[in-house]
């Protein structure tokens, strides 16, 4: 992995709210075909800092590098330029218009007339949706509709259609059944093998332990540390977790705890 | 499948195409609201029809109920679109009031000045600045909305003090009048209406319209293999579409000139004629088939004999006289809707404005510049106030200060009764012009029985309630 250029470097982000430093100096990247697990309590700033990296939020302070080059993220369109596409935990779908429309929204298909292309844009929706959830049908229905699955996978086609480099998922099985998991467990080492860079966001450690090559774990805003997935166990995950203690497998990130904080909590020391 | 006959790729299989619709109202996909909304007009006119033993449903009365709902419609087109990006105008009515004082200034006291009195341009150029002051005004209250994030409420609400004082301000409360006589024409009445010949052809072309567009839909979906109507669907849809339409023009062309305008016209014809060297023809003919002592009046049409041959001429049963046809507010009503539908359905715009109102976080993460979208929203639906404030302040053929009071909730009511929902996210511009047919209806309507004003408006308070209940028990039995 050292020889290859990261995906995406984030250096150094921060960003606070009314005097709540709710990111504060993280440093993560991602390489090519890698899904990176991002983990921490909620509230702990994972939606943010990645949200940082969406567009949706402007840093304040950092860097963001994409592909060795520094990249200038102002707005959700900017990612997307950059091939950043992100799957939200709320999904983002505009709940009163169909799925071609959510799919495509902010980069419709037009006309040489100008007008909007709504059939070029349903068969491409159909195309995508079909190899997401062949089962699909509800074509002329508002997402209002769609059953949460459903949901989710137009959420998903939205992403992965406009051939993204990199993917953000956030908390992507939240509202799936076991089923809806596995597809899209499935669905993840599928874009992996194709190259696609992946952060998953959870908050639980079983649904990104066994999809992810490296964990990053996030506690206050700060990074406890990353590690990866084979050098570690799961209660060792936990541990960065809960108390912030980094274990021997890991590389320490500023929000590690230091011995005497683990030995206040009254943790074992580390090694 | 049945694409395959027609040398489709059968890819449409492979994708997984629905099975075709079953049930009468389904394979027809109209909308059942609307539909519901027409009943329920219908329901009006043959009450009000009943209740006035016959006066309701006449050509004359449906000619004079489609030139009042237009000022309303006009508005009620942009509203759809304002409610849908969940905000509100509760401006519009004094926003009319301050264009058509501003309109009424410039044809009336301005342009005289550059070009003279009665100059053919004077009502285009008048129309253009009061889109364009309107466009102003609307940018004005859509940017304190959209950039500085002050509720839409409380600007307009804002925006209802301030232009109707700057409406008593143009002029410093003088009425303006009278207007310019082209300028007038877009108020409806007897010159403001097309007359016969010019409805049918209208009507035939937006019959043709209706056929193309149901093709090129059709053959827009085959071409990517999409389940479509079945053609007895189509064919129906589009009957029904184009016997209105004609319906619409019949109804107007039965309904003629009054006699003694007719009979006026008339005289100062065989007067221009007979100091000009003679009867036409066509005159001749007229005179020859009219009865005996009307046909010595004509020889000398003049003081007495004029007043005579007018009152003859008028209580002459076999007059000829001519159909008003469709009124010009009509015909901008029409087109005004027929842009804002092809705004709101068919470009990345009106995509916008229903995804904003669906979910606007969603829509500015996926890249939608949402502040823009409701300024735009608001620039429309100030341009759409000075085209109401045109109809309207041609209609009286003056422009009072206190013109479109009420207004705003009149067109909100509208938007609201044609379907707009509040919360946003939904609504039809169709709807909204219907609904404000429905309001124009019901007033008159009352209006002719007799109903007091007071009651008439606790009544039509009620069925704006009513109508947004109903709404909420369908959108409930429909989920």
């Amino acid at each position: 992995m050292t020889e290859t250029m990261p995906l995406v470097e984030m250096r150094d982000m921060s960003i606070s709210f009314g005097g709540v430093q709710a990111v504060d100096g993280v440093s993560v990247s991602l390489f090519p075909g890698e899904v990176l697990g991002l983990l921490g309590h909620n509230g702990a700033g994972k939606s943010t800092l990645i949200k940082m990296l969406s567009g949706a939020y402007r840093a304040d302070g950092g860097r963001i590098f994409v592909n060795g080059a520094e990249a200038d993220i102002s707005s959700p369109r900017d990612a997307k330029t950059y091939g950043i596409e992100t799957i939200y935990q709320t999904l983002a779908l505009a709940d009163n218009i169909d799925a071609a429309a959510n799919l495509f929204l902010g980069r419709e298909i037009i006309t040489p007339w100008g007008t909007l292309d709504d059939a070029a844009m349903e068969a491409a929706t159909r195309k995508v949706m079909h190899r997401l959830n062949p089962n699909f049908q509800k074509f002329d229905a508002p997402v209002r509709a769609l059953s949460g699955g459903q949901r989710q996978s137009v959420a998903i086609a939205r992403a992965i259609h406009f051939n993204a480099k990199i993917l953000i998922m956030d908390e992507p099985t939240a509202a799936l059944g076991p089923q809806e998991t596995k597809q899209v467990a499935d669905l993840i080492l599928q874009l992996k093998r194709e190259g696609i860079g992946i952060f998953l966001i959870s908050h639980d450690i079983h649904d990104v332990f066994d999809l992810a090559d490296r964990v990053a774990v996030m506690k206050n805003g700060k990074l406890v540390g990353t590690a990866p997935t084979d050098a570690v166990s799961k209660d060792d995950v936990l541990g960065m977790i809960i108390i912030g203690k980094c274990p021997p497998g890991a590389t320490p990130g500023p929000g590690a705890a230091s011995e005497a904080e683990l030995a206040a909590t009254g943790a074992p020391a580390l090694h | 499948m049945s694409h395959d006959a027609h040398g489709q790729p059968a890819a449409a299989a492979s994708v997984g195409l629905p099975s075709r619709k079953t049930g009468v109202l389904q394979a027809l996909e109209v909308d059942t609201r609307l539909l519901g909304m027409l009943g329920a007009l219908l329901l009006i006119w043959v009450g009000f029809d009943l209740a006035t033993g016959g006066q309701f449903i006449t050509p004359r009365n449906l000619f004079n109920l489609s030139v009042q709902t237009a000022s309303v419609a006009v508005m009620a087109t942009g509203m759809v679109l304002v409610i849908v990006t969940r905000n509100i105008d509760l401006s519009v009515g004094s926003l009319l009031g301050v264009l058509a004082m501003a309109m009424g200034a410039i044809q009336a006291e301005l342009l005289p000045q550059i070009w003279g009195l009665d100059h053919p341009l004077t009502w285009a150029a008048t129309l253009l600045v009061g889109m364009a002051l309107g466009a102003m005004f609307g940018a004005l209250q859509g940017g304190i909305v959209a950039y500085l994030g002050v509720p839409a409420f409380i600007v307009t609400l804002g925006g209802f003090l301030v232009w109707r004082g700057g409406a008593w301000w143009v002029t410093e409360g003088r009425t303006v009048a009278p207007l310019d006589s082209t300028f007038n024409l877009m108020g409806g009445g007897i010159d403001g209406a097309i007359g016969a010949t010019a409805s049918w052809a209208v009507g035939a072309v937006v019959s043709v319209y209706i056929v193309v567009s149901t093709v090129a839909a059709r053959h827009r979906r085959r071409r990517f293999s999409f389940p479509v109507k079945p053609l007895w669907a189509e064919l129906c849809v589009a009957g029904v579409l184009i016997a209105a339409v004609l319906g619409f023009v019949t109804v107007m062309n039965a309904y003629p000139h009054p006699e003694r305008r007719v009979a006026i016209d008339l005289v100062d014809t065989l007067r221009a004629e007979q100091a000009t060297g003679g009867l036409s023809a066509e005159t001749l003919a007229l005179v020859d088939r009219m009865p005996a002592e009307l046909q010595t009046l004509v020889a000398d049409p003049t003081g007495g004999n004029r007043r005579a041959l007018i009152r003859g001429l008028s209580d002459w049963p076999e007059l000829p006289r001519p159909a008003h046809g469709i009124p010009i507010p009509v015909l901008i009503v029409a087109g005004v809707a027929l842009v804002m539908h092809f705004l709101a359905t068919r470009t990345r715009f009106g995509r916008y404005v229903f995804a904003i109102g669906g979910n606007p976080e969603a829509a500015q993460l996926a890249g939608v510049n949402t502040k823009r979208v409701i300024l735009s929203v608001f620039v429309l639906m100030g341009v759409l106030c000075a085209i109401s404030a045109a109809i309207a302040a041609a209609r009286l053929q003056a422009a009072g200060n206190d013109l479109g009071t009420l207004d705003e909730l009149r067109v909100i009511a509208a938007a609201v009764i044609g379907g707009t929902a509040l919360s946003g996210g939904f609504g039809t511009v169709a709807g909204a012009v219907l609904g404000a047919l429905v309001m124009q209806s019901l007033q008159s309507g009352m209006a002719t029985i007799g109903i007091q004003t007071a009651l008439q408006s606790m009544i039509i308070g009620a069925v704006l309630v009513l109508a947004v209940w109903i709404d909420t028990l369908y959108q409930k039995t429909r989920k």
